[in-house]
């Protein structure tokens, strides 16, 4: 990829990083960071990536080692997120009742 | 699959996330937030199957399925035996910690992808991806061993005090040094054996980092290596020529530093203080211990018979309120004395618990009306017309030494002004202090009442007590 691309991705994302979240209340601190945290295991495309290049013993161990970490990053920081947000659900429930 | 389908879906997967840390900053798109945000980490993963990168050096990429296909699946299926049960059954009161873990096992995973991809180059890689490849292993490192530092913190493995050792600054200084100089060695070597021993340098600096960190900025640094694994994963987008992972990594790297930011506004302390906490730190004056103060401690009853009178009373619940289970005892506490006339409110501060917003997802699991909450500078001029605060199981954040205190590890922090109203009542397990680890002046004061034990226990007492007058 041409670098120049490479540069304005990076850029943009950074705006659009500092864009989406500038307005959170501290209520939602936690299940932010927790979400954040789920969406960079998306490193798990680039163990499988490497998992798909390896040519040794060693680099497929690794790479492994990387799909097993990447995975449990990505999926139980949705399942977590989401368990979080669940106990926000039930105040509506609350001023109901 | 073409790689520009493939690209297109990659996209579409970067949109998912953008929309996603969007939901995820508005109570009611939350929810829906994070699933969007899940479903672009599907899609990415189930279209890096489809799509076979070409190699290097021009040649034809090999046919579908990828190589070492079912080593793949294989090691996808153990990630979930172990992510998806020990996500599902945490604890509402262990779930930082579980995030640090989280957060420590992604930069991990960079780390390895970056060592993997070095080692599968070897003398191919250019000078950028080298460049790439040494950032992206020192600040995976230093996330993974600093995020099982914080682990360790929060579950009470170890001290959730500062650690501070003689030399401490040095020894951190010459570790990131070391780190610096075995950089520059990879990217002018090139070699296996300088690899490793950056990763080695690196982990023991993350530890070293997270060490001095005590008490309340323990969230703060879980938040700050969040960003840190973010730019990991976009820095191996880079090595790997993958659009995705560099906009996914480079969106939680930026949001990631603002939450940091906003975090350490809340609690009131400074960013760089936090962060160069490391190299600042001195040991601390540990208070005065031994020396035995008079206390006023009452019974159940005697704050029952408290409450009954009073016209006005805060809440205030902590990390004991966690820990005991009791936000549904505390919530049969507040109907009843809605029920008996008395103006009832929940005084919630913003870092109360282990991480910010605690208390909020708690009392939300109790069904506790969202119009009784208030936040802290909502609540903080009506203490002066409160016959009762009751604080269950918190501490620090009402500890007047945050504002009496200069030099004390919470001086400057924002706190719940108790001390403002006619009655205080703590509910403690012991007096034992609050997670910084700092003497509370407040229990000494004499309109200060304490009830000694389990939360829940203590609270059930108190309800039962309340509806005996």
């Amino acid at each position: 990829m041409e670098p120049m691309a490479i540069v304005s991705i990076f850029v943009l994302a950074v705006f659009v990083g500092f864009e989406v979240v500038s307005k959170v209340s501290s209520t939602l601190h936690t299940p932010l960071m927790s979400g954040a945290n789920a969406i960079h295991g998306v490193i798990l495309v680039g163990a499988i990536i490497v998992a798909d290049h390896s040519k040794t013993n060693l680099e497929l161990g690794l790479s492994l080692a990387a799909i097993v970490l990447a995975t449990i990053n990505m999926v139980g920081g949705f399942v977590v997120t989401d368990r979080m947000l669940e106990m926000f659900k039930g105040k509506k429930k609350g001023a109901d009742q | 699959m073409s790689s520009t389908l493939y690209d297109l879906i990659g996209l579409a997967a970067g949109v998912c996330f953008i929309l996603a840390l969007k939901g995820l900053s508005h109570p009611k798109t939350a929810r829906r937030g994070n699933l969007i945000g899940a479903l672009g980490a599907t899609i990415a993963t189930l279209v890096v199957f489809l799509y076979v990168t070409p190699p290097r050096d021009g040649s034809e990429a090999h046919s579908l399925p990828l190589h070492n296909f079912w080593w793949i699946i294989g090691a996808i299926a153990v990630g979930l035996i172990i992510g998806v049960p020990a996500a599902r059954k945490v604890q509402m009161t262990q779930m930082p910690q579980l995030v640090a873990l989280f957060n420590g096992v992604g930069g991990g995973a960079a780390a390895l992808v970056a060592i993997v991809e070095y080692l599968n180059l070897g003398s191919d890689a250019t000078t950028a991806e080298v460049i790439f490849t040494v950032f992206t292993v020192v600040v995976g490192c230093v996330s993974f061993s600093g995020s099982i530092i914080t682990f360790m913190k929060l579950q009470e493995l170890m001290t959730t005090r500062p650690v501070v050792f003689p030399g401490g600054r040095f020894v951190i200084a010459g570790t990131l040094a070391a780190v610096l100089g075995v950089s520059g060695w990879v990217v002018t070597a090139l070699g296996t054996t300088p690899l490793l021993v950056l990763a080695a340098l690196s982990l023991l600096f993350g530890i070293l980092f997270v060490l001095p960190v005590g008490g309340a900025d323990v969230p703060i640094v879980i938040s700050l290596l969040n960003a840190f694994t973010g730019l990991t994963v976009a820095a191996s987008g880079y090595v790997l020529n993958s659009t995705l992972l560099i906009i996914a990594g480079t969106l939680v790297g930026a949001s990631g530093t603002i939450l940091t930011r906003l975090m350490a506004e809340a609690m009131g302390r400074s960013l760089f203080g936090t962060l160069f906490g490391a190299f600042t730190a001195k040991p601390q004056d540990v208070a005065a211990a031994g020396e035995e103060r008079p206390v006023r401690s009452g019974s159940p009853d005697d704050v029952a018979i408290l409450l009954n009178y009073a016209r006005r009373v805060v809440i205030v619940p902590g990390f004991g309120l966690a820990v005991a289970q009791a936000q549904h005892t505390v919530r049969e506490l507040a109907d009843l004395m809605l029920s008996k006339g008395i103006d009832v409110a929940y005084g919630i501060h913003p870092v109360a618990g282990r991480m910010p917003g605690h208390m909020n997802v708690l009392l939300a699991e109790a069904n506790v009306p969202y119009d009784q909450l208030a936040e802290m500078d909502e609540v903080n001029p009506t203490f002066g017309q409160t016959d009762v605060a009751i604080v269950i199981g918190a501490n620090d954040v009402v500890n007047p030494a945050a504002k009496t205190t200069p030099g004390c590890p919470i001086y400057g922090m924002p706190i719940l002004e108790v001390s403002n109203a006619s009655n205080v009542i703590f509910l403690k397990r012991s007096m034992r202090p609050g997670f910084a680890g700092i003497e509370n002046e407040l229990l000494y004061d004499p309109k200060t009442m304490l009830l000694f034990g389990d939360a829940k226990a203590s609270l059930t007492k108190v309800v039962s007590a309340l509806k005996a007058l």
